[in-house]
């Protein structure tokens, strides 16, 4: 999940799609460490409804920089939502079984399952991480998206279930094969975790709530943290040698190149998990029971196939193809649409992500885009684009 | 002569011939650069015509060309190497020459103490 998605900052165009009920008149919001962002010379951008920094160094070079060794990411403007009943967790999980249509009862306790939040008709209205922590759930949403969703979730949902926007809790997150090192030293213990497991913690007495995950492809972690203490915190990581601060913008290139959907931008209600290849995501306990939001369509469509699906293209030659060009025919007729599209650092070419009709769906597949009157060939590929390295198994 | 547009493009004149390109103060806001897209030959353009595209990491931006005139080259180094335009952008990194058609326009442009004042502002 996570909303990033880097638009040119003097044109404004940015995350606009999903943020409809985000008054625009509004000025940004300020993260908890805004301050700290500025004085280690982050170029804040807004974003998400925040000032957000979009790059310190250079995208290229902090890009570079997490897929060898280490980043620290603000994602703070990611909302943290609670989620109790006087009933239990599995109250908890088995309401949300009504939105997610992934096995969130099934879940063992520090155990997170990535999801996505459906519409009646099964549009995705975000994707995010659900975790199983004690007598409650833990969501993670996108912020761009954070309060349609918990008003989506005060409709949908029993009364007897709670929910709790920490406002007041930060998020960082640290990313690259080293993140490992760096986090186990000044938090003993977070090596023992594998992707998709979490746990609490403690740090010089601020309680943290870390869960081995991310969304740059590489292994790492995720630190929720009380926003009071998130300044120590995020000085003493960049104190290790292994660290450097990451922007935004690095983190939709790594985003992009480990094949990561962005919400808003390669999903949104418009489109379904089928269509957008998150399958995954349709457990088979909940495909058999056909219990939730949009399941008659979404399970035909997984049946009978998507008319359009998301795929992965890598572009010929060098000009970065983004968001918004279209795929079109041997006539030029439109049949797609790219929905993510840059410079992808670690591959050295241009990459994106699109939707296609399902007969142009098969890696090796031949295709034309338009951008701005001029036509791009490029190649359906399958994802990711770089390899995924998380931790599965501890060392 | 150096003369600059508030569009932070830059053009050297040497008699009836200016080269272009984009200023320091440009590149760095751009960030990386990664694909330029300069003009061909013998294209003519007006002033303020989009005569050539930057493409950072981020995003792409339109850079107009200060001057009239007929495009005599673009700088074919950038195809293979577009961050000389990051690491040496009012040098190396220049996008194309073209032949003045109107050196009177020249007057409508910043000097570099102009310029340098304008960016102070920003």
């Amino acid at each position: 999940m996570s909303d990033l998605a880097i638009t040119d900052p003097q044109t404004g165009q940015s995350e606009i799609l999903n943020v409809e009920d985000a008054p625009e008149e509004l000025p940004p919001q300020l993260l908890p460490l805004d301050a700290w962002h500025r004085a280690r010379g982050g170029r804040m951008v807004p974003f998400a409804g925040y000032e957000m920094p979009v790059q310190y160094e250079g995208i290229m070079a902090e890009h570079l920089w997490v897929r060898k060794s280490a980043g620290l990411f603000d994602v703070s403007h990611m909302g943290q939502v609670v989620l109790t009943s006087d009933d239990g967790a599995d109250a908890v999980a088995l309401a949300l079984e009504a939105v997610l249509p992934g096995d969130v009862t099934g879940l063992g306790d520090g155990r997170m399952r990535y999801s996505l939040l459906l519409a009646e008709d099964g549009g995705v209205l975000d994707d995010l991480m659900v975790t199983r922590r004690g007598d409650e759930l833990y969501m993670v949403v996108n912020g761009a998206t954070k309060y349609d969703d918990i008003g989506y979730l005060l409709d949908t949902l029993p009364d007897d279930v709670t929910m709790n926007l920490g406002e007041e809790q930060a998020l960082l997150a640290v990313q690259g094969p080293k993140a490992v090192d760096a986090l186990a030293r000044l938090v003993p213990g977070v090596e023992a975790l594998v992707f998709m497991t979490a746990g609490a913690f403690d740090w010089n007495g601020a309680d943290l709530w870390i869960s081995r995950s991310g969304y740059t492809g590489e292994d790492g972690f995720e630190v929720s943290i009380s926003a009071e203490h998130a300044a120590a915190f995020a000085d003493a990581l960049l104190e290790q040698p292994e660290v450097k601060p990451i922007g935004l913008g690095a983190r939709d290139s790594l985003r992009l190149e480990a094949g990561l959907p962005l919400y808003g931008h390669d999903l949104d209600p418009e489109t379904t998990p089928v269509m957008a290849d998150l399958g995954f995501a349709l457990s088979k306990r909940r495909r058999e029971a056909a219990d939730f939001a949009g399941a008659e369509r979404i399970l035909a469509e997984r049946e009978a196939g998507p008319a359009s699906k998301r795929v992965g293209l890598i572009v010929a030659g060098r000009q970065p193809v983004r968001e918004g060009a279209t795929v079109v025919d041997a006539d030029g007729a439109e049949i797609g649409r790219v929905t993510s599209g840059g410079f992808a650092p670690s591959l050295g070419s241009p990459i994106a992500m699109a939707y296609v009709p399902a007969a142009l769906a098969a890696p090796g597949t031949a295709v034309r885009l338009v951008q701005r009157g001029k036509t791009h060939d490029a190649t359906v590929a399958a994802m990711p684009f770089v390899p995924h390295r998380y931790v599965r198994k501890a060392a | 002569m150096r003369y600059f547009t508030e569009e932070h493009e830059w053009v050297e004149i040497d008699g009836a011939i200016g080269t272009v390109g984009i200023t320091e103060y440009a590149q760095g806001q751009l960030g990386d650069i990664v694909f330029v897209d300069v003009p061909a030959d013998g294209r003519t353009l007006a002033k303020g015509d989009e005569a050539a595209v930057v493409e950072s990491v981020k995003a792409a931006s339109d850079v107009y060309s200060p001057v009239s005139g007929t495009v005599l080259e673009g700088n074919s180094a950038l195809a293979d190497s577009p961050d000389l335009v990051n690491s040496d952008a009012e040098g190396e990194g220049w996008f194309f020459r073209i032949t003045l058609s109107d050196e009177d326009e020249l007057g409508e442009l910043m000097d570099e103490a102009g310029y340098e004042a304008f960016v102070a502002k920003l």
